[in-house]
C-alpha cells in the first residue's frame, strides 16, 4: 500500500530511544551530589542508629516493628491506635510535596525521588564502564563480542550489587539491624526478609538499570498530577526561546550579527539529559527539572561570551516579562505567592497540631468489655454481681502501678479471678508490664434492688493525676427488666 | 455482495491490518491474533494443569476421582493439622493429666490452658443444658454464681463432672430424692401451701407461719437443715438465699414440694477424657463463683464465698 500512513496506521508503540546522557559539571549537579549523598547515607544509615529506651525497648532509632506493632522515630513511640501520627506524617508529606511543587515546579523529581537518585547513581556506572556518551554510543551500536560481553558483565554485576545493597538495606527498618544482619548472612532470618530483598532487589535493578526515564515517563503518576498543579507562576526549566531562536551555528552566527539567536544549536542541552528530551521544545512530562541543561548551557555561554541562562529556572510568566524587555525577577521573590503561603501554613499546622497531640497525649490507656452472656448474675445474698474485662494499656517503657477506681454506682465493690469477693472493694491496684497492654477479669457486685445504670472505671497510673483513662460502661441488673 | 474469495492476508484499508481471508455479504473479519503474552500464559496453563491433574485428584470417575500422584486428600490435610495441633497441645495436656486439679491454681500457666480448654469443651458438651453463657435456665443450674448444691472447689466440681447427679449406672454419681409430698399423698395441699409460705419467708418472701414452720421441721428439715439451709452432703438447696433453681414464686415452690423437678447430669467419664474433665472443672470454677478448696472437715453448710 503506498498510501500516506495516518493515524489508524500509527503504531500507538514507541520503542525506547536508549539515553546516553554526557557527563556534565556545574552548579546544578553540585546540587544533584549533594543531595544524592544525603539520601543515599540517611536511607543506608537510619537503621543503624541506636537509640538507648532502657530495658524494656529496642533501642534502634528508627524501627517499623510490625512483629510488636510498634513504630519507634527516635524519642516517639507509636501504638497501632496512634496510626493517625504516621496519616499526619503522610498528609505532610503529600502537602510538602504540593509546596514544593507550587514554588519550585518538578524539584522532587529532578534532585530527590529515589527513581531519579538511582538513575543517576546507574548512569555514573555506565559512564564508569563503557566511558562517556560517544563511547557509550558506540558500544551499543558494536555487534556482540568478547569485550563487549565482558564490559555489560561488569556492569551488570555493579547494577547488581548497587541493587542488593538497596533491596538489603530496607529490611533493617523492620527489625534490629544488627541482630537481622547476622541471621541474614548465617541464612536464619525470616522468609519474608528474603523474599523483600529479591523483590527489592529485583525492582531496583530494572527499574534503574533499564527501566530509567519510562518510569518517570509512563508509569509514575506524578508528573500527570504536577502538571495540573504547576502555573506559570510555578518555576520550571525553561529555554528562553525569544533569546536563542532563530538557531544558527557559532560561525553562521558571527557572520551575520543579529541576525540569529543566541542557541548555537549545540545539542549539548540533549546531551546531558538524563531522560534524553530536547529542553527547546519547551515543558513536557518527560523533564524532570534536573537542570543540568542549564549547566550544560551555561558552560557552552561562558566558552561562546554570550551571558549565561539560555536555558535557566524561570516562570512562564517571567519568561515573558523577560521576553518583554523587562529585567526578570529574582527566583527568591518568585516563590513567596498566596499560594505557596497557603500551602506553607495547611503544611505547618498539621506539623503543629500533630507535634501538640505527641506532646499531650497520655500513655495511659484502658478499655472494657462488657460480659453480655450472662449480662448478670443473681448472687445468692441477693446482690448482682457484672463481670467485665478491662485491658490496662501502659505505653511506657517501665512497669507502672495502676490505680483502677469504680466511678459511680453507689454501693459496688470489686474485685478479680485472682482475689476473693472478701478482699472486694471501690479500687484495687495492679501492675502492668512495661510498653504493654494487660487484661484484667473484674467482677463487680452491687447490692440488692440496684437498678440497671451506666459507670466508668478510671484508671491512674502512679498517683499521677495526667496520666489517666476512663472508659464508660453498664451495669446491669434484673430491676431494670422487671420495671 | 461477495462472489469470490479475496484470499488471505488482503490488508484491510481502513485499518490496515489483515483480513482472515472469509467473507459473508460483504463482511470481513480481521485478523488480529490474542496478544503474545497472553497466549504464552494461556500455554503456560495449560501445562500446568496437565500437570496439576496428574499430580492432584482431578479427573471424575465412575465411583471417585482420580487419586492423583501426590496422593494428597482433603481428609488427610485435616488429620495432618489435626495431629500438628495435639502435638502442640501434648506437654500441656500431659502436664495437666499428672497432676491433682487442686494444684492447679499453684501453676496459673497451666490454670489458664485449662480454662482455656475447658471453655472449648464446655461449648461442645455443655453449652445444651447450661447455656452458653453458663447462666443455666430454670431447673438447670446458674454456674456463675455463688450457690453450689454440691460444692464449688475444684475437687468437688471434678467429682460432679465425673459422675454426674442422679447417673443411673454410676455407683459414685450424686444421689439425691425429694419425695413427691403432693403426688404421694405425703402432704395435703394446704399443708403444702403453708410449708411453702414458711419456705418463702426463710428469704422474707412471705409472712412466716406456725403451721408451715412445724410441717418443715418434720418434713424437710432432715435434709434441708432445721434453718432450711440446705447441705451439700445431700445436694439439698439453700432455701434462704436469693438463687431458686426451679423458680422462687409461690406456684414454684408449691410445685417442687407436690412433685419435685430433680435434674440429672450425665456422668462425663468414659464420654471425655480425665484431661477434658479436669478442663472443664477449671472452667466451670473461673466463672466467678469458684470456692477454695474446704479444709479437711467437711463444711455443714453452704457459704456465699470463701
Amino acid at each position: 500500500m503506498n498510501k500516506p500512513p495516518d493515524m489508524t496506521q500509527m503504531s500507538l508503540y514507541a520503542k525506547r530511544e536508549p539515553v546516553f546522557n554526557r557527563r556534565i559539571d556545574g552548579k546544578f549537579r553540585r546540587i544533584k551530589w549533594a543531595i544524592m549523598a544525603l539520601c543515599l547515607a540517611v536511607y543506608w544509615v537510619t537503621p543503624w542508629l541506636r537509640w538507648d529506651r532502657g530495658a524494656y525497648a529496642p533501642d534502634q532509632a528508627v524501627l517499623i516493628d510490625l512483629a510488636h506493632r510498634r513504630f519507634y522515630m527516635f524519642g516517639i513511640e507509636i501504638w497501632p491506635h496512634e496510626f493517625y501520627f504516621v496519616a499526619g506524617l503522610l498528609i505532610m508529606a503529600g502537602i510538602g510535596l504540593f509546596l514544593v511543587t507550587s514554588a519550585v515546579g518538578r524539584a522532587w523529581c529532578g534532585y530527590a525521588c529515589p527513581q531519579t537518585v538511582w538513575t543517576d547513581l546507574f548512569q555514573h556506572v555506565d559512564r564508569l564502564i563503557d566511558g562517556d556518551r560517544n563511547a557509550r554510543m558506540r558500544l551499543y551500536k558494536a555487534p556482540w563480542g568478547p569485550a563487549k560481553i565482558v564490559r555489560r558483565l561488569v556492569k551488570w554485576a555493579i547494577y547488581l550489587a548497587i541493587s542488593l545493597a538497596t533491596g538489603g538495606a530496607w529490611i533493617y527498618y523492620f527489625a534490629d539491624a544488627p541482630t537481622l544482619w547476622a541471621q541474614f548472612w548465617n541464612g536464619t532470618a525470616d522468609p519474608v526478609a528474603y523474599a523483600t530483598v529479591a523483590t527489592l532487589t529485583a525492582t531496583t535493578f530494572v527499574l534503574g538499570g533499564f527501566m530509567r526515564e519510562q518510569v518517570c515517563v509512563y508509569m509514575c503518576p506524578w508528573p500527570r498530577i504536577q502538571t495540573a498543579m504547576t502555573d506559570e507562576k510555578s518555576l520550571t526549566v525553561t529555554y528562553k526561546d525569544f533569546r536563542g531562536e532563530p538557531r544558527a551555528s557559532l560561525k553562521k552566527s558571527q557572520k551575520a550579527p543579529g541576525a540569529f539567536g543566541d542557541c548555537i544549536d549545540c545539542n549539548q542541552c540533549v546531551a546531558v539529559c538524563p531522560t534524553g528530551i530536547d529542553i527547546r521544545q519547551g515543558p513536557q512530562v518527560g523533564c524532570i527539572t534536573c537542570a543540568l541543561c542549564i549547566d550544560a548551557c551555561d558552560r557552552v555561554m561562558k566558552d561562546i561570551g554570550r551571558p549565561r541562562g539560555l536555558i535557566d529556572y524561570a516562570t512562564l510568566e517571567d519568561a515573558e516579562r523577560e521576553k518583554a524587555g523587562q529585567p526578570p525577577t529574582r527566583h527568591l521573590r518568585l516563590i513567596w505567592r498566596p499560594r505557596t503561603i497557603a500551602y506553607l501554613v495547611v503544611w505547618a499546622g498539621i506539623g503543629l497540631a500533630l507535634l501538640f497531640a505527641l506532646g499531650t497525649r497520655v500513655h495511659t490507656g484502658l478499655t472494657v468489655a462488657k460480659d453480655r452472656n450472662p449480662p448478670y448474675i443473681l448472687m445468692s445474698d441477693g446482690s448482682v454481681r457484672n463481670a467485665y474485662t478491662l485491658r490496662l494499656r501502659n505505653m511506657e517503657s517501665r512497669p507502672r502501678t495502676m490505680e483502677i477506681a469504680i466511678e459511680g454506682l453507689s454501693g459496688a465493690k470489686m474485685w478479680t479471678d485472682d482475689s476473693a469477693r472478701t478482699d472486694a472493694a471501690r479500687t484495687l491496684t495492679r501492675k502492668v508490664p512495661a510498653d504493654a497492654t494487660q487484661p484484667l477479669r473484674v467482677y463487680v457486685v452491687a447490692p440488692a434492688a440496684t437498678a440497671g445504670q451506666d459507670f466508668a472505671f478510671r484508671i491512674t497510673a502512679e498517683g499521677n493525676a495526667r496520666e489517666t483513662a476512663k472508659s464508660e460502661t453498664t451495669f446491669d441488673t434484673p430491676q431494670e427488666a422487671t420495671q | 455482495m461477495a462472489e469470490n474469495h479475496k484470499g488471505a492476508g488482503r490488508l484491510d484499508e481502513a485499518t490496515n491490518t489483515e483480513t482472515v481471508g472469509h467473507e459473508w455479504d460483504g463482511i470481513e473479519e480481521l485478523n488480529t491474533p490474542l496478544p503474545r503474552w497472553w497466549l504464552w500464559t494461556f500455554y503456560a496453563c495449560i501445562v500446568f494443569a496437565l500437570g496439576y491433574s496428574v499430580v492432584y485428584p482431578a479427573w471424575p470417575m465412575l465411583s471417585s476421582a482420580t487419586q492423583g500422584t501426590l496422593g494428597w486428600t482433603s481428609r488427610g490435610e485435616l488429620d495432618k493439622d489435626m495431629k500438628q495441633a495435639a502435638a502442640a497441645r501434648a506437654k500441656t495436656v500431659a502436664a495437666l493429666a499428672d497432676m491433682p486439679i487442686e494444684e492447679l491454681p499453684r501453676h496459673p500457666e497451666l490454670m489458664r490452658a485449662a480454662v482455656a480448654g475447658g471453655a472449648a469443651a464446655f461449648k461442645i458438651n455443655c453449652v445444651q443444658c447450661h447455656g452458653a453463657g453458663a447462666a443455666g435456665f430454670k431447673g438447670f443450674p446458674n454456674l456463675n454464681d455463688d450457690d453450689w448444691l454440691w460444692g464449688g472447689d475444684l475437687r468437688t466440681i471434678e467429682t460432679t463432672l465425673l459422675h454426674g447427679i442422679r447417673q443411673p449406672g454410676d455407683e459414685a454419681t450424686r444421689q439425691s430424692i425429694m419425695p413427691s409430698f403432693g403426688t404421694d399423698g405425703l402432704l395435703t395441699a394446704a399443708q403444702i401451701d403453708a410449708v411453702a409460705g414458711h419456705v418463702l419467708s426463710l428469704s422474707g418472701k412471705a409472712r412466716p407461719n406456725a403451721e408451715g414452720a412445724k410441717l418443715f421441721a418434720d418434713n424437710c428439715a432432715v435434709c434441708h437443715g432445721p434453718a432450711g439451709k440446705g447441705s451439700r452432703q445431700f445436694g439439698a438447696p439453700n432455701l434462704t438465699d436469693a438463687i431458686w433453681l426451679d423458680g422462687g414464686t409461690k406456684d414454684d415452690v408449691v410445685a417442687q414440694i407436690s412433685k419435685p423437678h430433680m435434674g440429672v447430669m450425665p456422668a462425663w467419664a468414659g464420654r471425655l477424657d480425665p484431661v477434658t474433665i479436669k478442663m472443664l472443672a477449671a472452667y466451670v470454677h473461673s466463672l466467678g463463683g469458684g470456692e477454695q478448696a474446704p479444709p479437711p472437715a467437711p463444711q455443714p453448710e453452704p457459704q456465699p464465698e470463701p
